[in-house]
């Protein structure tokens, strides 16, 4: 046996990794749990609540400082999100963390019953949203947009980098009822402070203007579009990119307007399966007002996906930078 | 009234009789329903409105009242009996039981109803929203107790189970928990569609302050909530309450397979002198 394994090549890791960063990316520790650390300062009503992942969704740097409002519910999500909604019934502003296929697959209901029937002032924050954990199919969330979409008054959130993460804390809590967003944790890419951006709530943003192509995502698919647009810029490809982290309640207006610019091929990026996401959010926008660009999608297959590495999957499904880039110029020519 | 009065026991009687009368003309409003469980709780219920708990009548969202959660919606028309003999919700609203439009819909709803703590149907919930109650009131200082309400049926489900440890392991002494055990759920008898029995020790082994009674002996359950009040110990509390489903009316005691009755209209009447016979005696 071992001397068969000896004569094997090496093979491709699928270790788990804490960082979606690309090697050599800048990022940033643990945005959301130092912005939470800091917003509680100003917001006594804010508690921490966790199913036995403080340390992997950064609730861990919420508990270091703030140990007296931080509650271990041990990895009971169905309790966690029933608890948070009895604390929020008596005033207080829960954030609970989890993996997003935990809440939004195990706890569904609880979500759907205990907090949003009652338009609860919860703030769920899940790691590991749609594909991004070299864990294994266990652990992706590739249906969590279409699952949170659905469910009547919910704000949906799916964050790019760490200053959105960072941006986003301080907004979700000034806003009233229940939200789900999306939280990329522990090294944290960096990428939209170099462009003329900032998060509002609801609001889509044109990150980068381009004549050719116009790339619609949220969340790290807008860190791969702005990747793509400035590789295929190369090829005079002009890309540009409008980003959408607020997935409900939608910015239709300004989806409308820009994809309502003539000439441009416009393409849908989501980290999250064809079905039910932003891709589909968009297109039935398009529909109802009447706006016909030349329509594609990119997202993640409607299928169990595989177990490996992340970057294997990644351009496997079509959704890493190279494999967009290919993609996008296959369409145009 | 700035807190529910402890009546005399004579007095705690007549208002249980009252729910069980009020649940009746709400059953005769729809024709059949929930009534056989409104029959068993009644004991219970008006122990916790006319002993134990503190609430305003005129101000359901009293900051210093006690919680109560319904966790079993469909109890929801013995809770109103109760909220309407608490003078929370008028009488007169009691025609429109489970009709379109009403404030009491056939399951409870937080949002319809004053009084209401929150939406049940889903069973199991309860409990765990207890606990983020317990803990909630306990970060604010108050001295106000959590009381939650659920079913046998619902020891089937586990997030039940979750909220169990989670009270003790929080150690929320100002959650008491009813359990009430008719041993009746939508399939069949509760203890054939999924043994739950012995209750007790679990209940002990999870770490509750745990009593279990009879729960329409009225004395019991006064004394029960009493102790469950007053214990002095840190564990959150538990009332197993035996119950008979249909209790105060002979012939809806005998009915089998009561989860859910049919009640011809000639019945109805029947079924309110039944009860009124059973008070006389």
């Amino acid at each position: 046996m071992s001397t068969v394994t000896a004569q094997k090549p090496k093979l491709k890791t699928s270790a788990m990794i804490a960082s979606i960063a690309g090697e050599g990316q800048r990022t940033q520790a643990a945005p959301f749990g130092h912005a939470l650390v800091k917003l509680a300062a100003e917001r006594p009503e804010i508690v921490g609540m966790t199913a036995d992942l403080a340390k992997y969704t950064d609730l861990h740097i919420f508990a270091q400082a703030y140990p007296e409002r931080f509650y271990q519910m041990g990895m009971a999500e169905q309790l966690l999100m029933g608890a948070a909604a009895g604390f929020a019934h008596e005033g207080a502003m829960p954030f609970v963390t989890t993996y997003a296929v935990f809440a939004t697959r195990r706890a569904y209901d609880f979500m759907h019953q205990t907090i949003a029937e009652d338009d609860l002032n919860v703030k769920i924050a899940c790691a590991l949203p749609g594909l991004t954990t070299g864990y294994g199919p266990s652990h992706q969330a590739a249906e969590d947009l279409a699952l949170m979409r659905a469910m009547p008054g919910m704000t949906v959130i799916d964050p790019c980098d760490a200053l959105d993460i960072e941006q986003m804390v301080p907004a979700v809590a000034e806003h009233k009822g229940p939200v789900y967003m999306r939280l990329l944790r522990g090294q944290v890419p960096l990428v939209l402070d170099e462009y003329d951006y900032k998060f509002e709530l609801g609001k889509a943003k044109l990150v980068r203007d381009g004549r050719d192509v116009l790339v619609i995502s949220s969340g790290i698919m807008t860190m791969r579009a702005l990747e793509v647009a400035k590789a295929l810029a190369a090829d005079r490809v002009d890309v540009g990119v409008l980003h959408v982290p607020t997935i409900k309640p939608l910015d239709t207006s300004t989806i409308l307007r820009e994809a309502g610019r003539s000439g441009r091929l416009v393409v849908v990026a989501e980290n999250h399966t064809t079905i039910g996401g932003l891709g589909e959010a968009i297109g039935t926008t398009l529909l109802r007002a009447g706006v016909t660009p030349q329509f594609r999608q990119i997202a993640l297959p409607d299928a169990f996906l595989d177990a490996g590495a992340l970057p294997t999957l990644h351009d496997r499904y079509g959704i890493s930078t190279e494999a967009m880039s290919t993609t996008i110029k296959g369409w145009l020519s | 009234m700035d807190t529910s009065v402890t009546a005399p026991r004579a007095k705690i009687a007549e208002h249980a009789y009252r729910i069980r009368r009020n649940a009746l003309r709400m059953g005769e409003v729809q024709g059949q329903g929930y009534i056989a469980q409104a029959l068993d709780i009644a004991d219970v219920l008006a122990t916790a409105y006319f002993h134990a708990m503190r609430y305003r009548p005129e101000d359901p969202a009293w900051e210093e009242r006690d919680r109560f959660l319904l966790s079993n919606g469909h109890y929801a028309i013995a809770l109103y009996a109760a909220l309407i003999e608490a003078g929370i919700v008028p009488e007169e609203e009691l025609e429109t039981y489970g009709s379109d439009d009403s404030r009491l819909p056939m399951s409870g709803m937080a949002s319809y109803t004053p009084g209401m703590e929150m939406s049940g149907g889903s069973l199991g919930q309860g409990l765990t929203i207890a606990v983020g109650r317990g803990l909630g009131l306990k970060r604010k200082g108050s001295k106000s107790f959590v009381y939650t309400l659920f079913s046998d049926g619902e020891l089937d489900e586990g997030a039940v189970w979750e909220g169990l440890m989670s009270a003790a392991h929080h150690k929320l002494d100002n959650l008491i928990a009813i359990v009430d055990v008719n041993n009746q759920q939508a399939d069949g008898p509760s203890s054939q569609v999924m043994a739950f029995e012995p209750l007790t020790e679990k209940m002990r082994a999870f770490g509750w302050f745990t009593q279990r009674i009879d729960g329409n002996d009225l004395d019991a359950v006064i004394a029960a909530f009493d102790a469950a009040r007053n214990h002095p110990g840190p564990e959150p509390r538990m009332i197993i309450a035996d119950t008979l489903m249909g209790c105060g009316v002979p012939f809806l005691e005998a009915r089998e397979k009561n989860h859910f009755i049919r009640v011809e209209p000639n019945e109805w009447q029947l079924a309110l002198e039944a009860l009124d016979a059973g008070r006389k005696a």
